[in-house]
């Protein structure tokens, strides 16, 4: 857990780029820190590993008070990763995993060792291991910051804008793969974007930061879409909240209609495995635009409702088989009846 | 034809006197490029930690640059209270130019460092000195030994003067052909000598470059 208790940031021109800022980071999860440049959030960031010092206010790492604290010893124990990747440009890729390592005193040859295995863990080769950064794209050389600032296994990551520098089909599956390395080692972390949709989808937590280092709101994703503290958030949130949030309910509790049923004069034609082919109307065959499976979230079945020509979203089961319909009439009920349910119990 | 025979015939009659020349040349040059190196190192990390210190160290730098190297040799005696023909004379003055060469070259190399890798190494760890020494340093190499080679070669090419007030190097082999009346083997042998020296030390420096810098020239194996 980090504490941030009454931080303020304050340069010597007057300048207030943090302004008395508190807030819990929890343990074993992904906070966001997001908001317009010059709000303070890359100052935050660098004030947990003290790369910057706060004018007035504490931090607390796990309860520890980070102040008194040797600043070398502390930032090996918290991973780093920024734009561009900031990889060591004379060292080849295995040792710049290997930095922090060896900078705790492990032998270089068992730093490399674990190295090599760091790499394969964030889907790089053995074979890139011996290249310089210069030889690798920007995608593959994030993936080696991020191998680089788990080297030594910190249960805290500083994240600086990771994903900002590479184009958006490479940045989409670094995303996946952050998310599932994390399933997989459960570290704290604190990330830094100005892009409200990598945090909403990132972020079990999203702090959205305004303009003088004012923290504006601090809550789960799904709640930052449906209640925006202020106008502030709810302009930064931008535009589809209602549609976004729907990305965090599940589909489950939707009335499923059997696949024979027929909608707008439509029926789902199935092959012989009973997988769908199309909707049979009286001009032949249309395509069904696709289907969903049980765990899939209400948004993909909003969606599917919506290029459907029937106006129904298929589900299918893990073979691919039919297993039921649900109509646009059904979901916006649903969606209705939740949404009245969420207003309703926050007012009460 | 002639003319190498009479090149051969000098160096038969000199060989020893050519060989004492060229071994005096080696050290006259190389031993102020090594003492100039090696505080250059120290002078541009005050430089690059300090930057108000910038400005009259590189104006000094540039000062000393433009004392004649003649006047120099002369006016040292006086200062350093040795002999005129004390070879100290020109090991010192050719460690001041070459320092000023070399402190410039170690700022601009150091300042050619990308921010972002610094404040990269420092996040992760690194304590100041070890993070000088093995992060900034190797990466401003590309810069510092380049100038190297020219404060290498530069100082090659010098030290021919220190004959001029009699001190030892191929320059005597210059001031002996003037000596014998534009006689000319002399002044080929020092000549050629001289200019292999250069290219030898030059090729020397390169060699190792390639050797502890080989990042940059990864680039282009993509």
């Amino acid at each position: 857990m980090i504490e941030f208790d009454d931080v303020t940031k304050r340069y010597p021109d007057g300048t207030v780029a943090v302004g008395n800022l508190s807030m819990t980071i929890p343990t074993g999860a992904i906070t966001v820190l997001v908001g317009p440049s010059g709000c303070g959030k890359t100052t935050s960031l660098r004030m947990i590993n003290r790369m910057i010092d706060p004018t007035s206010g504490s931090i607390r790492i796990d309860g520890e008070d980070i102040t008194g604290q040797d600043p070398a010893l502390l930032r090996r124990s918290i991973g780093y990763v920024i734009q561009h990747a900031g990889l060591f440009p004379h060292r080849t890729v295995v040792d710049n995993v290997a930095t922090v390592p060896v900078l705790e005193g492990m032998s270089r040859k068992q730093a490399r060792a674990a190295a090599y295995t760091l790499l394969e863990r964030v889907g790089l080769t053995a074979g890139m291991a011996d290249r310089y950064p210069v030889q690798l794209s920007g995608g593959q050389q994030q993936r080696v910051g991020v191998a680089r600032a788990l080297a030594a296994d910190p249960p805290v990551m500083l994240m600086d804008e990771p994903f900002s520098a590479v184009d958006p089909v490479v940045r989409e599956g670094l995303q996946q793969e952050f998310l599932r390395l994390q399933g997989e080692l459960g570290k704290t972390i604190v990330m830094v974007t100005h892009d409200i949709d990598e945090a909403i989808k990132l972020g079990d937590h999203v702090a959205v930061f305004a303009e003088g280092g004012r923290l504006a709101q601090l809550s789960a994703p799904e709640e930052l879409l449906a209640n925006p503290v202020d106008d502030f958030v709810a302009g930064f949130v931008g535009r589809d909240r209602g549609y976004r949030g729907l990305s965090f309910a599940g589909s489950a509790d939707l009335d499923v209609e059997p696949v024979t049923t027929e909608v707008e004069g439509l029926r789902l034609s199935l092959d012989d495995a009973g997988r769908p082919l199309g909707w049979a109307g009286v001009g032949g065959l249309l395509p069904t635009e696709g289907s969903y499976h049980a765990g899939d979230s209400l948004r993909v079945v909003t969606d599917l409702t919506l290029l459907s020509p029937a106006g129904a979203a298929v589900r299918v089961d893990a073979e691919g088989r039919a297993d039921g319909l649900v109509r646009q009439s059904t979901v916006a009920a649903y969606v209705r009846r939740r949404q009245l349910g969420r207003l309703g119990s926050t007012e009460s | 034809m002639n003319f190498f025979e009479d090149v051969r015939e000098y160096l038969r009659v000199n060989h020893e006197a050519v060989v004492q020349s060229l071994l005096d040349h080696i050290w006259l040059a190389l031993l102020p490029v090594g003492i100039a190196f090696v505080l250059s190192l120290p002078i541009g990390w005050a430089v690059s930690r300090f930057g108000w210190i910038r400005h009259p160290v590189l104006t000094l730098s540039s000062i000393i640059y433009t004392i004649p190297s003649l006047a120099l040799l002369l006016l040292l005696p006086g200062i350093l209270h040795t002999s005129i023909l004390d070879p100290l004379n020109v090991v010192v003055a050719l460690s001041l130019y070459s320092l000023a060469l070399l402190v410039r070259t170690v700022v601009d190399g150091l300042e050619s460092i990308d921010d972002q890798i610094v404040q990269a190494a420092t996040a992760m760890g690194y304590r100041p000195a070890r993070r000088w020494f093995t992060v900034d340093l190797p990466l401003a190499l590309p810069v510092i030994l380049s100038g190297l080679r020219v404060a290498t070669v530069a100082n090659i090419s010098m030290v021919s003067v220190a004959a001029l007030i009699g001190i030892g190097g191929l320059g005597q082999l210059f001031t002996r052909g003037f000596q014998l009346g534009f006689y000319g083997p002399p002044i080929a042998i020092g000549l050629v000598l001289c200019v292999a020296l250069a290219l030898l030390a030059d090729t020397i420096i390169v060699l190792f470059q390639r050797l502890v810098t080989p990042w940059t020239r990864a680039g282009s194996s993509r």
